[in-house]
């Protein structure tokens, strides 16, 4: 067994500099790297690139980089929700690439499976092809997509091991699988971190080899967008 | 009467088909979920990661790992599974989603779609729209006839940044049930109470009229 674990999240995230490209893990709130991003706020670090589906809240997730004018670029879907977001993205100050969000799932597990680019028929016809090559397969035009990587990718789990394996809950799944496997140094935390030979091999659903450095995160909030209930009848 | 949303839903749900899975977008069409037909077996996809979603929880049963597309809180039914966003947009894009129904702001006579951008004004990205039009077999839109500006949304073309060329199959509105076919808008129904002539009058683009056009029976 090559055992990831790091003790504590000082020593998770050595290595980290400005001008790096990071990715992150989850769905709007779902499923967020609470411990890493929290780290990164504190950090002298600026000019960065990240690849995330959303980009937080004003006060939470990757609005706490925003604030501090932490990130240079954002590749993303879908930034519906942050204000200051919207704000720096239309002065200028921030660079944004919106991306559909299929492609950009592939992208990144494209990224780690070791395939440079594919053909997508998302985005083609709007403005997310131009410039891109594109060629008919079976009588339907597709454009090119390019496989994306980071220096660091930070993805959050349920349960994951001393190897690195890792099981996901719910739908706090969503991107995390794929950034694993497009992360130089993958950096797993998770709500419980067990010894190896808990996990059952057959449940797993990211692998260990993928992940680089595994700890327990504490203090998950795991705030909710959107709480929609409905009434006992 | 002009149709209100919950009854856009409604009409919606007569086109469900049995045993089949079917995508909701955010807005109107999460509310096709509430009209399924009796002895109609659907399964909703939820593109974050969800097939088999069941309903919003109980109050006290939140689950913050449990969300849909529209980050809303929900619940799972039996036979559910939860899934990556890749393995998600790979049931999507493989057709193996049988039906989208979702949002617009414009819908052209050629079936495009414009839902995702307004240039200077609103970018708050396309999320998974673009992987959704490119592929579904069906895709049905479900929006108001006009925006607030009493403007049509039925268009000859689309004038805001397109989400997807040729794709929307039929087109349910507040005042109207349209199918797109390769000569344009076909007018299908009317909601009940409106005329043609009204429906033509705040329409942009060409209707095409066969025969009587029957009122949508709810």
């Amino acid at each position: 067994m090559i055992n990831k674990t790091v003790d504590n999240i000082e020593k998770a995230l050595e290595g980290v500099e400005s001008n790096m490209t990071f990715m992150f893990g989850g769905f709007g709130l779902s499923g967020i790297p609470e411990n890493a991003i929290a780290s990164l706020s504190q950090k002298e670090i600026f000019g960065l690139t990240c690849i995330s589906n959303n980009a937080g809240v004003d006060d939470f997730g990757l609005g706490l980089l925003l604030k501090r004018k932490q990130i240079k670029k954002m590749i993303s879907s879908y930034v519906g929700e942050n204000a200051e977001f919207e704000r720096q993205m239309l002065s200028g100050e921030l660079e944004v690439d919106l991306i559909p969000q299929g492609s950009l799932a592939e992208r990144c597990r494209a990224g780690g499976a070791g395939i440079p680019a594919f053909f997508t028929p998302a985005g083609y016809g709007t403005e997310v092809a131009q410039g891109k090559e594109m060629r008919e397969y079976n009588g339907k035009p597709h454009i090119l997509e390019t496989a994306l990587t980071a220096d660091f990718a930070f993805v959050k789990a349920w349960k994951g091991d001393a190897a690195g394996n890792l099981v996901f809950k719910g739908t706090a799944r969503n991107f995390n699988p794929l950034m694993a496997m497009a992360g130089k140094i993958t950096i797993a935390e998770v709500e419980e971190l067990l010894p190896v030979g808990e996990l059952d091999p057959n449940q797993i659903h990211t692998p260990g080899i993928f992940i680089q450095r595994i700890f327990q995160g504490e203090k998950y909030e795991k705030r909710i967008e959107q709480r929609t209930v409905r009434i006992k009848e | 009467m002009a149709l209100d949303k919950n009854q856009i839903a409604q009409r919606i749900a007569q086109e469900l088909e049995h045993n089949t899975y079917v995508n909701l977008g955010i807005g109107i069409p999460t509310l096709v979920a509430n009209y399924i037909p009796k002895g109609i077996d659907i399964e909703f996809q939820s593109e974050n990661g969800v097939l088999g979603m069941g309903p919003f929880p109980y109050a006290g049963d939140e689950d913050p790992d449990l969300i849909n597309a529209g980050k809303q809180t929900i619940t799972t039914l039996d036979g559910a599974v939860l899934f990556d966003s890749a393995t998600s947009f790979a049931m999507i894009r493989g057709q193996h989603v049988q039906l989208t129904v979702l949002g617009a702001m414009e819908v052209s006579e050629n079936g495009d779609i414009a839902n995702w951008k307004i240039p200077g004004k609103m970018v708050k990205g396309m999320g998974g729209a673009m992987d959704l039009v490119a592929s579904a077999d069906n895709i049905i839109v479900a929006m108001m006839h006009t925006n607030r500006a009493g403007e049509s949304k039925i268009l000859k073309q689309c004038t805001l940044p397109i989400t997807g060329v040729n794709c929307v199959k039929k087109v349910v509105t507040d005042l109207a049930v349209l199918e797109v076919t390769k000569k344009g808008f076909k007018l299908l129904e009317r909601a009940p109470g409106v005329s043609v002539e009204e429906i033509k009058n705040v329409t942009d683009a060409k209707l095409i009229i066969e025969g009587e056009i029957l009122e949508m029976i709810l």
